[in-house]
């Protein structure tokens, strides 16, 4: 991948900034996505609380099944592929998928190497809980960043939890001495020049999103707060009572973040919220998969 | 006031390079940032259709046009060259519909065939354009004194003015050049 080619690939990530990714598992939950407001859907067979829910294996969707949504709808697509399966990363290339996503949801392919995203002309965001991990997926090629979660559970204190520590790592570096940013990336396992445009930019040098257990707009607006560019949402959509409604009321939600008397209106009679199960509950922790 | 329509995409961009040329500006979310001295308003790129639906739901969408049909500035690009044309190929719903052109969206296929481009936008030279997932300019619908095109790249329409309209398939707000928000800063300043 040339250089223009990786910035191309920033700059889409860039125009999804404020904007909710929904997973589907079928075309027609697409176009409800797309109708309620979602600036990108992800496309996959099994929602992650279903992924869940059967264990065993979970491998890339049928491309058939992709294509199925892409035909069915004119935002961008995403897909998942497991970590370090650059052969389905491969795949999902041939049929244009607009962004990859190697992903701890699905089973690791690899337990030492994530794919080599360098390689690729279609763009990736990858899962972190912390700068380090961050960093590294950038150094990789990823051209988009968001927090791992615990997906298919419901419950937002993962995302919170990675969202705070990617925020307060990002600060610490900023106040730090030039001098001693080399040591900093040691401590980081992380190139020195990545380090320098954290410290120099007090940001990532992409676009970070929220991902993992948000389930109402009250969830959404929280990630934004806590300085999230924008919120995946997984099973929270479609494993709710009422999933154009509440897909709606939380892309409201993501654009008015800051006004509590709107989120306080979205929130009203949304019908049941997806069951969920909590942090001390789940027995696969997602988010330590791939560091 | 610049108002910047901020209900999704990359409406900070924006921000940063007015700021960067003195402008004073407010982020629109909702109605009531619309503010009275509107002197300029910038569509922003992203999605088009999350906009389109954000700005009916939010009760903005009757307001702005009628602003925009005042004859207040507006700098629109990639989804804000959608939301504004009077037609979309394919027949899809249009939004504020007060550029008489035809656009085509995702008009060069998926991310994959986003591109750069170096060319002349009217008499500004050599500008760098960034198309993703880009729309472009299938005809305008007016006549040919009334809309100036400002740019072709490959054979295709990508940059127009109309009266008080300034509108491109690109994204002038990710670049570090800031001559087409000059123009656009120009075009608010000579309304009083």
């Amino acid at each position: 991948m040339n250089n223009d080619r990786y910035q191309l690939n920033k700059e889409l990530a860039q125009m999804l900034k404020g904007g909710v990714i929904m997973d589907v598992t079928t075309p027609e939950q697409a176009v409800i996505a797309q109708q309620a407001g979602a600036c990108a859907v992800m496309a996959l067979e099994r929602i992650p609380a279903d992924i869940r829910a059967a264990g065993g294996v979970s491998r890339m969707s049928d491309p058939a099944m992709i294509k199925g949504i892409q035909k069915a709808v004119s935002i961008p697509v995403m897909a998942k592929c497991r970590i370090g399966h650059f052969a389905e990363a491969q795949i999902l290339q041939a049929i244009e998928i607009d962004y990859i996503d190697e992903s701890e949801v699905l089973t690791p392919a690899d337990d030492i190497y994530h794919i080599d995203k360098t390689r690729f002309n279609v763009p990736f965001v990858c899962g972190a809980r912390d700068l380090g991990e961050a960093l590294r997926r950038i150094a990789e090629g990823a051209s988009m960043i968001r927090t791992k979660g615990e997906p298919g559970t419901g419950d937002i204190v993962q995302a919170v939890r990675h969202m705070r520590k990617i925020q307060s790592e990002i600060a610490a570096l900023a106040a730090k001495r030039e001098d001693e940013l080399f040591e900093a990336a040691k401590q980081l396992q992380v190139p020195l020049d990545l380090v320098r445009y954290v410290h120099e930019n007090k940001k990532l040098p992409v676009v970070n999103f929220a991902a993992g257990g948000v389930a109402t707009p009250a969830d959404a607006a929280l990630m934004m707060q806590l300085g999230a560019e924008g919120v995946f949402v997984g099973s929270g959509i479609f494993k709710s009572g009422d999933p154009a409604k509440r897909a709606a009321a939380i892309v409201k939600a993501v654009t008015n973040y800051n006004d509590p008397e709107m989120l306080a209106s979205l929130s009203e009679n949304l019908g049941e919220a997806m069951v969920g199960i909590n942090e001390k509950e789940i027995e696969i922790i997602m988010e330590e998969r791939g560091k | 006031m610049i108002g910047i329509l901020a209900l999704q995409g990359a409406f900070e961009e924006h921000e940063k390079m007015l700021h960067a040329l003195g402008c004073q500006t407010v982020l629109i979310r909702k109605k009531s940032d619309i503010p009275q001295d509107l002197t300029g308003l910038v569509l922003v790129g992203g999605e088009s259709t999350t906009q389109r639906k954000l700005l009916r739901e939010l009760d903005m969408l009757d307001i702005l046009k009628e602003r925009i049909e005042s004859g207040v500035p507006v700098l629109a690009t990639c989804a804000g060259l959608i939301l504004l044309a009077k037609e979309i190929s394919g027949g899809e719903q249009t939004c504020f519909g007060c550029l008489p052109v035809r656009v085509c969206r995702n008009a060069y296929g998926r991310q994959l065939g986003s591109f750069s481009a170096v060319g002349d936008i009217g008499g500004v030279k050599n500008f760098p354009m960034r198309f993703i997932r880009a729309p472009y300019i299938e005809c305008t619908l007016a006549n040919d004194k009334d809309i100036e095109v400002l740019n072709i790249t490959d054979g295709r329409i990508t940059a127009v003015r109309y009266k008080n309209i300034l509108a491109m398939s690109f994204h002038p707000e990710l670049t570090e050049d800031t001559r087409i928000h000059n123009l656009f800063v120009d075009m608010t300043k000579n309304i009083h």
